[in-house]
């Protein structure tokens, strides 16, 4: 696979502020891939996202040094517009991303389709589409603003889809919704996955992280600690320094691999609760 | 200085006409700690917004102590249930973090000391000493949350509502909000949670309120409810990782904590040797 989204040595800090927020980064982001950012908040997980979707230096000005590259060329040359088609953003906040502009789901939804010129029968199609898919369409002629949380994430996460990026990147999209809609979430993404999208991800929730992404940047203080395959990373020792969440399923493995338990492997998800440790139970 | 918390057969429905609650029963002594889940929709905000005043019951009674919310305004109910917004942005309206902690307690009519001294112990209680003379809004989201549950709990109210503080929280957060609670209960303060973390329901929560389609399905211990499959399902919930785990294991029902089934394991694979 060959690299959509490349950062060399580069660090940024915000106009006010004193200190570098991102360190000497330097990262590779292969085209359709699934990259999951882990890191505790304020290690400059949003910062970096602001710079993969040109909020920076677009908007945020400041001082910005190294070399970011989209598709092999420079990213300043993009217009912040441009960009938008490229690059989808989800905000981590769904209260935010609704744009007060339309008094409907529906035309929430349509406004960005609107905004790019596409015809107006396709801009039906493709709205009704998502709606199905996101799985509101029971909301379509609601207020965007009388929304739970919840059901503004979902529309916010649908107003993007619907746009079609090449690039998606998407800041904490559950964190206002229950399990079994986070889960569906994830699902949404991992299709967007499946139509050739590349997905860039902050998130939490170490479960459904170490279940869907290829791969994991972990920051730490605005420096790239780790980069690679979701599962070495999770193995790697280095990675307890983050003190970062681990899955539920590593945090207990590894416990139990201090006291003596040997493992057949690190596991990462739940199912390989019953296949990690040497001499499974049944055995003799 | 008691402030129980009853609501009696309970209905709220909004002006459009949507019912969010429905016949809801519940008795909340003081100072206890319940965490009440559910689906997004199930109709968790808008119970505890009447706890609080912020909503008043279409039928039924809420009890707050001695009042019933019916003959208080919010602004009374308020300095006895103080409730954390979901969404920081609809709470937070000073320049700097001190001046939004110090706004409570001041309305409270604290002495000055009292207004310093609690201003103070909120703020270091929820983490953002660093924070004093920041904007809230330069802060990250997860660290406005607890600039919102600090300008709360500063004002000393005998009830607190905490509506999602686990949402984009890191573990470092969760471990505050643990402490938090901890700090909370020693002070006899009953504090009511809205969540959908269900690890953190089970490390800290012992009584568990589960809502679903506008109605309270389960009251009980977390041991009890994320083994009931008739209570998940219907609420469509989803048990806690270690449960999960567990039921792969094919591991005795009722296990909820990561000491627990850590434990059980140990005993299963010390040293590599299967133990009977």
């Amino acid at each position: 696979m060959t690299a959509i989204i490349q950062l060399e040595n580069v660090s940024y800090r915000y106009p006010i502020g004193e200190e570098w927020v991102l360190k000497d980064v330097s990262l590779e982001i292969k085209k359709g891939s699934f990259v999951s950012i882990v890191g505790n908040n304020g290690s400059g997980k949003t910062t970096l996202c602001n710079i993969l979707r040109g909020f920076i230096p677009h908007f945020h000005k400041g001082e910005l040094e190294g070399a970011i590259t989209l598709e092999g060329q420079d990213l300043s040359g993009f217009q912040l517009g441009q960009l938008g088609e490229k690059v989808g953003f989800v905000f981590q906040n769904p209260f935010i991303q609704i744009s007060g502009v339309k008094d409907n789901v529906f035309g929430e939804i349509a406004y960005g389709l609107e905004n790019l010129g596409v015809p107006v029968e396709e801009i039906y199609e493709r709205v009704e589409e998502v709606l199905t898919l996101v799985n509101i369409q029971h909301l379509r002629d609601k207020n965007p603003f009388e929304l739970s949380g919840g059901q503004r994430q979902r529309v916010a996460l649908a107003s993007i889809i619907v746009m079609e990026p090449d690039i998606l990147v998407i800041d904490e999209p559950s964190s206002q919704l229950d399990p079994i809609g986070t889960e569906q979430v994830f699902e949404i993404i991992r299709l967007m996955k499946e139509k050739g999208k590349t997905i860039i991800l902050v998130e939490h929730k170490m479960d459904l992280v170490a279940e869907y992404s290829d791969e994991l940047i972990v920051l730490d203080q605005g420096k790239v600690l780790m980069q690679g395959p979701t599962r070495d990373v999770l193995a790697d020792p280095l990675f307890r320094k983050a003190n970062i969440q681990y899955p539920h399923v590593t945090e207990i493995a590894l416990e139990l691999q201090e006291m003596g338990v040997d493992l057949n492997f690190v596991p990462i998800r739940d199912s390989e609760i019953t296949t990690c440790f040497k001499h499974n139970r049944g055995d003799v | 200085m008691m402030t129980k918390i009853i609501l009696d057969d309970v209905s709220f429905t909004y002006p459009d006409g949507t019912t969010a609650n429905e016949n809801l029963s519940l008795d909340i002594p003081s100072g206890q700690r319940v965490a009440i889940i559910g689906q997004n929709g199930a109709g968790k905000t808008t119970a505890v917004k009447l706890m609080n005043g912020l909503l008043k019951p279409t039928a039924g009674e809420v009890h707050v102590g001695e009042w019933n919310t019916k003959d208080k305004t919010t602004a009374q109910l308020s300095r006895k249930v103080g409730y954390v917004f979901q969404n920081p942005d609809d709470q937070i309206f000073h320049n700097e973090v001190i001046d939004e902690v110090r706004f409570g307690p001041r309305n409270m009519g604290f002495d000055d000391e009292k207004i310093e001294d609690i201003t103070n112990w909120a703020i270091d209680l929820c983490g953002i000493s660093d924070y004093r003379e920041e904007n809230p809004y330069n802060m990250p989201y997860s660290m406005r949350k607890f600039v919102t549950i600090a300008s709360v709990i500063a004002m000393d109210c005998d009830v607190i509502i905490l509506d999602e503080p686990t949402a984009g929280q890191d573990k470092i957060g969760l471990a505050l909000l643990g402490k938090m609670l901890k700090e909370l209960e020693k002070l006899g303060k009953t504090v009511i949670t809205i969540t959908h973390d269900m690890e953190f329901v089970t490390e800290h929560f012992e009584r568990i309120v589960v809502m679903a389609n506008r109605r309270i399905i389960a009251d009980g211990k977390a041991s009890d409810i994320f083994y009931q499959e008739d209570i998940l399902q219907e609420s469509m919930l989803k048990p806690p990782a270690v449960a999960q785990m567990g039921a792969l294991l094919g591991l005795p029902k009722g296990l909820l904590h990561k000491s627990e089934l850590v434990a059980y394991l140990k005993e299963q694979y010390v040293n590599g040797e299967k133990v009977q």
